[in-house]
């Protein structure tokens, strides 16, 4: 594995800070695997792609993110859009099909979006969101904002045509845009290293378009925020985009039920070993002025949290036939002919 | 009321829009300082300037990509795609982006975007840059399709869809962008969904759409002065929203109906129209529905042949005269 670089500590964190972004990781943490227990126990239909081992950097961009700040991520983008204020019970709502969920039922697991709370979608045609951030970062350079569009996606899309036309549209136009490629080691089964010309697939890639190779550490949440942060500050500031490859690993499968027995035990349990949200925990125990019963009271929040928003998921019915046939068009309705 | 060409007219609807909502932008390939590859946007650069009409790599995905992400945040951008045979490259964006967009998220995401295309055959460009799409288009729920037959309804139709709340796919026939007629002066806007009577009648309905239209009429006037036929000739405007009223209309009128098509055979526009007039205007009909589209064929370069392929004024004649 290539060794990824610690980026300097520009933007410190006090203990508190520390903490909110402990409870973040903490959140998506239990979010997922309750999704993946619903999953399990037939309650949620269709698939699901989850994002546990990936926290650190849903929670540490959810943290150095400002409000009016635009997030673009795939499928497997639940930690994202709860770090940009989607309830769990939204989530959850969602997953299983009920009124109560975030689009009521009609996206799904897939296609999480809160325009309000910045939340801009969830992508699930590989690689098509790059060019749509990049699209909302030229709006808000048009508009003079200051926002930044971030845009998550995986290491299999670096191989589809919007990557490169992103990164290079972004670049010629000096766009507050930040690519972050979550490099988990798979495309779906297939190592990204067996179908991809480099062995870093983003960073090795970005020189072509101008832009500075970057590979962190993905699982590590400090490194995760001041890389965020940088990235941030730059596109906010007028410095165009970054592109960011943060090295992780999913502790699930790809999707649904699927029991990644496509990956060697070994790997599997080096990276188990550097869980991002176990691992934070255990260095805050290790700051002065923090204590276990802090972190205790976070993770009690948490558990009441997602209990809370399991029973309010249940307890919503499917959402109304009607709305099969609402919001085809701007005028609310599905008409096409008079 | 001045004479513009139809090219004249994508300008001019443009600026009249820029200089209304200054949340118009513009972006494609060639657009800007060289004023596009048919000349549709010349001067708009130049009134504009670089921050609202912007020349784009040779990127159809990232073209409409951004079009899409700067829609949804506030703006009303105008994208260009060339040739309309490149939808095939960027088609995943225009159809499982900005159409479903809406739908997917219970009504939150807009795409207020109008993405404007050269369609059509007729100027001997061969198979990859000839063919009518229309047809695509209309197949997709979620996207207005406008195809405008003279500069006149260029000016309106054009102008509408920028105001349209939704997301709108603009054909323009590239081999009309030198014809002119009379356009109106001043702000000018067509309602999108409304059909044009272009002839009057009362023996046969002939629907068309965009070149077909000066066919269409052109074929009504021979009918009448050697086969002694009324023919009435429909412009049809949009394909989405679609006028069927209009055309009920008419047909209770005629009992005949005839549709002009430039796309090729199957799943045409005209086989919606004829499925439509089959259902509800069965008893109505005096002779079987006509459909007269080009065959099922990818387009020849040659001018002989692709001839041969798209409706013609003789075949439109021929066919009608030969009806029940
Ligand atoms: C254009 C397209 N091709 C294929 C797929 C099927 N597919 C869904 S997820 C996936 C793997 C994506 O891998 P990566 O980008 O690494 O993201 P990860 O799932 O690992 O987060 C594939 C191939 C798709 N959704 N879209
Ligand atoms: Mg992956």
């Amino acid at each position: 594995m290539a060794t990824a670089k610690k980026p300097p500590e520009k933007y410190p964190l006090d203990n508190s800070e520390r903490l909110d972004l402990y409870r973040k990781m903490a959140q998506c943490r239990v979010l997922q695997q309750r999704a993946y227990d619903l999953f399990m126990q037939n309650l949620v239909k269709g698939t699901t792609h989850l994002g546990q081992g990936q926290e650190a950097i849903a929670a540490a961009f959810g943290q150095a993110m400002k409000e009016d700040d635009y997030t673009f991520c795939t499928y497997r983008g639940h930690n994202h859009n709860h770090m940009r204020g989607v309830t769990m019970t939204e989530v959850l709502g969602e997953l299983m099909g009920r009124d109560i969920g975030l689009l009521r039922g009609k996206g799904g697991s897939m296609h999480l979006t809160k325009v309000e709370n910045g939340a801009m979608g969830s992508y699930a045609i590989i690689g098509a969101h790059l060019p749509i951030a990049a699209g909302a970062a030229w709006s808000a350079q048009y508009r003079g904002t200051e926002q930044v569009a971030v845009c998550f996606f995986g290491d299999g899309t670096t191989n589809i045509g919007t990557f490169h036309e992103a990164l290079n549209f972004a670049k010629i136009w000096n766009l507050p845009v930040v690519y972050v490629c979550e490099n988990n080691a798979y495309m779906e089964y297939t190592p990204i290293g067996d179908v991809t010309a480099v062995p870093n697939p983003a960073a090795d890639r970005a020189s072509a378009y101008g832009l500075e190779p970057i590979l962190v550490d993905g699982n590590d949440a400090d490194v995760m925020y001041q890389t965020a942060m940088t990235a941030i500050e730059k596109a906010r500031n007028g410095g165009g985009p970054t592109l960011i490859e943060a090295l992780t690993y999913r502790h699930h499968g790809h999707s649904r039920a699927d029991p990644a027995k496509y990956r060697p035990e070994e790997e599997v349990k080096e990276w188990m070993k550097r869980d991002p949200v176990v691992n934070y925990r255990a260095k805050l125990l290790t700051i002065a002025g923090i204590k276990e019963a802090d972190l205790k009271s976070i993770d009690d929040d948490v558990e009441a949290m997602v209990n809370e928003a399991t029973e309010a998921a249940k307890n919503s019915p499917p959402p109304p036939d009607e709305i099969a046939f609402t919001d085809v068009w701007a005028d609310g309705g599905a008409q096409w002919r008079n | 009321m001045a004479k513009l060409s139809y090219r004249e007219a994508v300008a001019a609807a443009m600026a009249q829009e820029m200089r209304r909502d200054d949340r118009v932008i513009f972006l494609g390939e060639d657009v800007a300082k060289a004023g596009g590859v048919f000349k549709a946007t010349v001067g708009l650069y130049d009134e504009f300037g670089p921050l609202r009409v912007r020349d784009t790599p040779i990127s159809e995905q990232a073209i409409l990509g951004a079009a899409m992400g700067a829609a949804m945040t506030g703006l009303r951008p105008i994208a260009e795609i060339m040739f309309s045979d490149f939808f095939a490259v960027c088609w995943d964006t225009v159809v499982n982006e900005i159409a479903k967009a809406r739908y997917m998220t219970n009504g939150q995401v807009e795409t207020p975007l109008v993405i404007r295309s050269g369609n059509g055959g007729g100027a001997r460009f061969g198979a990859q840059h000839s063919q009518s799409i229309e047809n695509w288009a209309m197949a997709v729920p979620g996207l207005k399709v406008v195809a405008p037959s003279n500069a006149a309804d260029v000016k309106g139709l054009l102008a509408a869809s920028i105001r349209d709340p939704d997301p709108v796919l603009f054909f323009e026939q590239k081999s009309m962008y030198g014809t002119k007629c009379e356009v109106p002066d001043g702000e000018y806007v067509i309602p999108l969904g409304v059909a044009n009577v272009a002839v009057e009648g009362t023996d046969v309905t002939i629907v068309a759409l965009a070149a077909m239209v000066p066919k269409a009429i052109k074929a009504a006037e021979i009918l009448k002065a050697e086969h002694g036929l009324s023919c009435e000739v429909i412009d049809l405007r949009c394909l989405v929203p679609l006028d069927t009223q209009s055309i009920i209309k008419s047909v209770i009128k005629t009992g005949r109906l005839v549709t002009v098509e430039e796309n090729p055979r199957l799943c045409g526009w005209g086989a919606e129209i004829a499925s439509i007039a089959a259902e509800e205007l069965f008893w109505n009909l005096d002779a079987p529905i006509t459909r007269i589209t080009t065959p099922h064929i990818p387009l020849a370069s040659v001018d002989v042949l692709e001839d041969l392929m798209i409706p013609s004024v003789d075949r439109i004649v021929k066919t009608v005269s030969e009806m029940d």
